[in-house]
């Protein structure tokens, strides 16, 4: 049957949706939440480039350059906190990481 | 028809992978399969005709991130195992409010497309096929959009900047050099004269 | 020397000497400071006379000294004045007569106090107040002698602060006078209500047109005037501890006896009869309101009768004795013969000072001993005293044979039996009967009374010679001005109270006379008590009444119960005597022939005796209502309606409501990410919803 945008749309919803799930269930691990996070950003950018692609616009896939571009500056500053985390704490397990509870 | 193959087949692997990446134990097989997610998106890229993107993915993502990933896991010492733990306690609320995100999402994109501008759109058709995907990403890169350009050349600076500041250790055993020293090094402090007796030596050996 | 300066000066004159006792009396002296405000007292005292000679056998007509402006807001016009006319004259002389025999009096009982300037300071106070009220020409000026007396008795109540008893008597009394002067503020504002002015003079002249104004309330038309008497009347019941509102006068015999001698007997409680008689124009008018007073005086008179029969400390009895008389005074003018009361208050005065000083007298040489039980044999040790109790006992009894004479009481006491007997019979008052027949019963009673009271302290064997002991040990206290004046109510054995004295006596307890100071007012007394009767009867209810009231006194055309009195049947006249005799015979019998059967019955504490001793239990039902209910009313508004509902809701709730709140909204910041992001899923979710709302889905 034909692909139409919607079928697209419905890839990136899964995707983010996984992300998101993915979050929740792996709060101990911050790796994953991290990975999590690049899922999330991957669905956005299967769905600019969708509507890019549907509706003739070329900015969608600007728009996706610019996600990929921040997402791996993200991805590395996030590490790099990730690395510090660990060397304070000798732990990566952020669920008791509530010394700014309020 | 060849096309709606493997769009189902590269989402499909998209979405197994993507769920894997959430639910695998060993943090390095939960990288691999992020590794694949990535391969399938690429590939649904070039079905949407932006090729160029699709391998920016694959460079960028694959090639950078995932690897900067990769090698963060195998470098922290932790126990993986004691971290899954209370896994299935968060896990049915957080299917529910994911299931009721992911239904929501849908209904909307069902309802932007029909309402929208995508209404009548039929084939996902390259902006005009004799030109590249690149070469068309790159008439309005630095045109249009040349502000955005320059500051996510900034972002990643800063980001680098960043990530430099925050795991630079200072080592104590290792050495390195201070420009600065060097070049201010004055006469007293790094030459000394010292008489040499002639065919006694610097050392005062006999020489052989 | 005009006669309005002198009365002017006359009135003045107790003010000038309290307010030099008052403020300079630690300066200058104890003897200058009574010198000078009995002195003053005796000016003024002559003044009174002479004016009242003048009214009696002169020819003065009545006036008014108008002094200066008090307060003038609209209508509502009050003048600081002095109006003379014959029921301020008679009350002048009461008031200034028994007041310097006070002061006189005062000299000799007490010599041994620390604060005699003080003492007299408020005496002359008192008198000061009393005279503005007795000379009042509208209700404003009344109203402040009013509360000035009320002031004045409060003081001097509590003249030895000291003891908490004292200090709690006279915060009672000024506190049930409070409720009485409530009801007298109220009568006085209706009375401006009906009339629009609070002068006497312009008033009086307008009543009668008033007489059947009704007003509505509660679906009811009631008559105005009736409702003013009746408030204005609950103002006198206050102040002359009338039922109901009389449980402080026996308390207020807290204070020292001149005291009680010049304003619980013949001065301030009369106060009450005086506004009734000085508002015969209202009173005559208002049928229910002197129906109420009739009703209320007789119930009175009888109760107090009853109440003292039991009583064990002297001056109780003589307390009650003057509640009962002044129940007699107020049925007299609730039946309409306003001359009989007002004749019963000048006779009463003179009798009653004379019982109370004459106790004091007795006191004073029992050294304070009060309890009746602990006295007798006294006749041969105060012969003087002796001979004086008995002629105010019998003038209190009214002892005389009707149509030749007898003494003060007889008098004036017949005259209120026989009138009320004439109004019962010729319909003018339908109290009649009811106070007729009370009025006598309560004769018998007040014979009984003050003849045991005779027996009791003068005859019998003298109790206090087996107290030998308690006195071996009196040392000098002079420094103690807190005299205990022991009250004679079941005393367990408190035989050491009265050691506090700077007597310097020690040894046995020895009954002496009393000084010459305190005798003389004593013996003047006397003849009044004595000839007071006879003399001023034909003025004040007799022949010559018309012309000695001359109009002070109103009385409707219908009144004519005086003048129906004196023509009563033979055996109403003889009624009083006879159950006066009876009275004294049964007293006899209890307390002289058969010495020791009242002990024995009273020891009995049977139920009768207790309800009698107890005053028919009205503290205690009093303390009861009102004062616990008072306060569990002050309580519940305290602390339910202020602490809890208004502090709940307001000051204190609403900072338990933001920090109860704010405990709770802290847990938001748990200080886990995942918290945070899962908060801001559902926020992704719920904007969704919305979305997917608004766009239509």
């Amino acid at each position: 049957m034909e692909v139409t945008l919607q079928h697209y749309l419905a890839v990136g919803a899964m995707l983010f949706t996984i992300g998101v799930f993915g979050i929740f269930v792996n709060r101990k691990n911050v790796i994953i939440i991290l990975m999590s996070v690049e899922l999330i950003l991957l669905a956005v950018n299967i769905n600019f480039v969708a509507f890019s692609a549907y509706l003739n616009d070329i900015s969608g896939q600007i728009m996706a350059m610019f996600i990929l571009t921040v997402a791996a500056a993200e991805a590395a500053v996030g590490l790099a906190i990730l690395v510090t985390f660990f060397r304070n704490r000798g732990d990566i397990a952020v669920d008791d990481a509530n010394v700014m509870k309020g | 028809m060849l096309q709606g193959i493997a769009f189902y087949l590269l989402s499909a692997v998209a979405v197994a992978s993507g769920l894997l990446v959430v639910t695998a134990r060993n943090p390095v097989h939960s990288v691999l399969w992020l590794i694949l997610a990535f391969f399938s998106s690429a590939g649904l890229f070039v079905l949407l005709g932006a090729e160029f993107l699709a391998m920016l993915l694959v460079v960028v993502y694959v090639g950078a991130v995932a690897v900067l990933f990769l090698f963060v896991v195998m470098m922290l010492d932790v126990d993986f195992v004691r971290l899954r733990e209370g896994y299935a306690n968060y896990l049915p609320l957080a299917a529910i409010v994911a299931g009721i995100l992911l239904a929501e999402m849908i209904m909307i994109s069902i309802v932007v497309v029909q309402g929208g501008a995508a209404a009548d759109a039929t084939d996902p058709a390259v902006a005009g096929a004799d030109t590249s995907n690149v070469e068309a990403i790159g008439r309005v890169l630095y045109t249009d959009y040349v502000y955005i350009f320059q500051a996510s050349g900034l972002v990643l600076l800063i980001a680098m900047i960043g990530a430099i500041i925050l795991t630079l250790r200072k080592k104590p055993s290792v050495r390195r050099q201070d420009p600065a020293d060097q070049t201010n090094r004055d006469r007293q402090t790094s030459v000394e004269i010292k008489g040499v007796v002639t065919g006694v030596g610097v050392t005062g050996e006999e020489l052989r | 020397m005009s006669l309005e300066l002198l009365v002017t000066l006359g009135v003045f004159a107790p003010l000038l000497g309290a307010a030099i006792a008052g403020f300079f009396g630690r300066r200058i002296g104890n003897i200058p400071s009574q010198a000078i405000t009995t002195g003053l007292l005796f000016f003024s005292c002559l003044v009174s006379w002479t004016v009242f000679g003048q009214w009696t056998w002169g020819h003065l007509e009545p006036f008014t000294v108008t002094l200066a402006p008090f307060i003038n807001v609209g209508d509502f016009q009050s003048d600081w004045a002095i109006r003379i006319d014959a029921l301020s004259a008679v009350m002048l002389v009461v008031v200034t007569t028994v007041s310097s025999l006070v002061h006189l009096y005062s000299w000799g009982y007490m010599a041994e106090d620390d604060s005699k300037p003080r003492f007299f300071a408020y005496l002359s106070l008192f008198t000061f107040a009393m005279l503005t009220l007795v000379t009042a020409a509208d209700f404003m000026q009344l109203f402040f002698g009013w509360e000035g007396v009320g002031l004045a008795s409060y003081l001097l109540i509590g003249f030895w602060f000291k003891k908490p008893t004292a200090s709690a008597a006279a915060i009672k009394a000024f506190v049930v006078n409070r409720v009485g002067d409530f009801g007298f503020a109220l009568g006085i504002i209706t009375v401006f209500w009906m009339f629009g002015t609070i002068q006497f003079a312009e008033l009086f002249p307008l009543i009668a047109a008033q007489k059947g104004q009704g007003w509505e309330f509660l679906g009811y038309t009631w008559s105005a005037l009736d409702l003013a008497g009746v408030l204005l009347f609950i103002g006198a019941m206050g102040k002359s501890a009338q039922f109901f509102l009389h449980t402080w006068l026996p308390d207020a015999m807290e204070g020292p006896t001149p005291v009680s001698a010049l304003i619980h007997a013949a001065t301030m409680v009369t106060a009450g009869v005086y506004m009734v008689c000085l508002l015969s124009p209202i009173y005559e008018y208002a049928p229910t309101a002197s129906l109420l007073i009739a009703i209320t005086g007789a119930v009175t008179a009888l109760f107090a009768a009853t109440v003292g029969l039991m009583q064990n400390d002297i001056k109780r009895v003589i307390a009650y004795s003057t509640c009962s008389q002044l129940g007699y005074m107020f049925f007299a003018a609730g039946v309409g013969v306003y001359e009989s009361a007002m004749f019963h208050l000048f006779t009463h005065a003179f009798f009653k000072a004379l019982l109370f000083l004459g106790a004091g007298s007795v006191i004073h040489g029992m050294h304070h001993e009060q309890d009746m039980r602990k006295m007798g044999g006294l006749w041969k040790l105060l012969p003087v005293t002796y001979a004086v109790m008995m002629i105010g006992t019998i003038a209190i009894t009214g002892l005389g044979i009707p149509e030749i004479g007898g003494f003060a009481g007889f008098y004036s006491k017949d005259s209120i039996i026989e009138s009320a007997y004439a109004a019962a019979t010729t319909g003018h008052s339908a109290a009649g009967y009811f106070a007729f027949v009370v009025g006598l019963f309560a004769a018998a009673l007040t014979s009984y009374y003050s003849w045991r009271l005779i027996f009791m302290t003068f005859h019998n064997k003298p109790a206090w010679k087996e107290d030998e002991h308690a006195h071996a040990h009196a040392h000098d206290d002079h420094a103690s001005s807190a005299r205990l004046e022991t009250h004679g109510e079941p005393l367990p054995d408190d035989d050491h109270a009265h050691d506090e004295h700077a007597h310097g006596h020690h040894g046995p307890l020895k009954p002496h006379e009393s000084p010459w100071v305190m005798l003389v007012p004593l013996i003047l007394l006397s003849i009044g008590a004595v000839a007071a009767g006879f003399v001023f009867a034909p003025h004040f209810i007799g022949y010559y009444e018309t012309g000695f009231w001359r109009g002070a006194i109103f009385n409707s055309p219908e009144n004519h119960v005086l003048h129906d009195s004196h023509e009563v049947p033979k055996w109403v006249k003889w009624s009083p005597l006879i159950v006066t005799l009876l009275g004294a015979g049964i007293a006899a019998y209890y307390y002289v022939l058969r010495e020791g059967l009242a002990k024995r019955m009273a020891a009995k504490q049977g139920p009768l005796w207790s309800f009698l001793y107890n005053k028919w239990y009205f503290d205690e039902i009093y303390d009861f209502v009102f004062v616990k209910g008072a306060r569990a009313l002050g309580d519940l508004f305290w602390k339910i309606g202020d602490v809890k509902i208004i502090d709940g809701l307001g000051p204190n709730g609403a900072a338990w409501a933001s920090l109860k709140s704010a405990a709770r909204l802290s847990k938001i910041q748990s200080g886990y990410v995942y918290h945070y992001a899962f908060v801001m899923l559902l926020g992704v979710a719920g904007l969704l919803a919305f979305a997917i709302y608004a766009w239509g889905a």
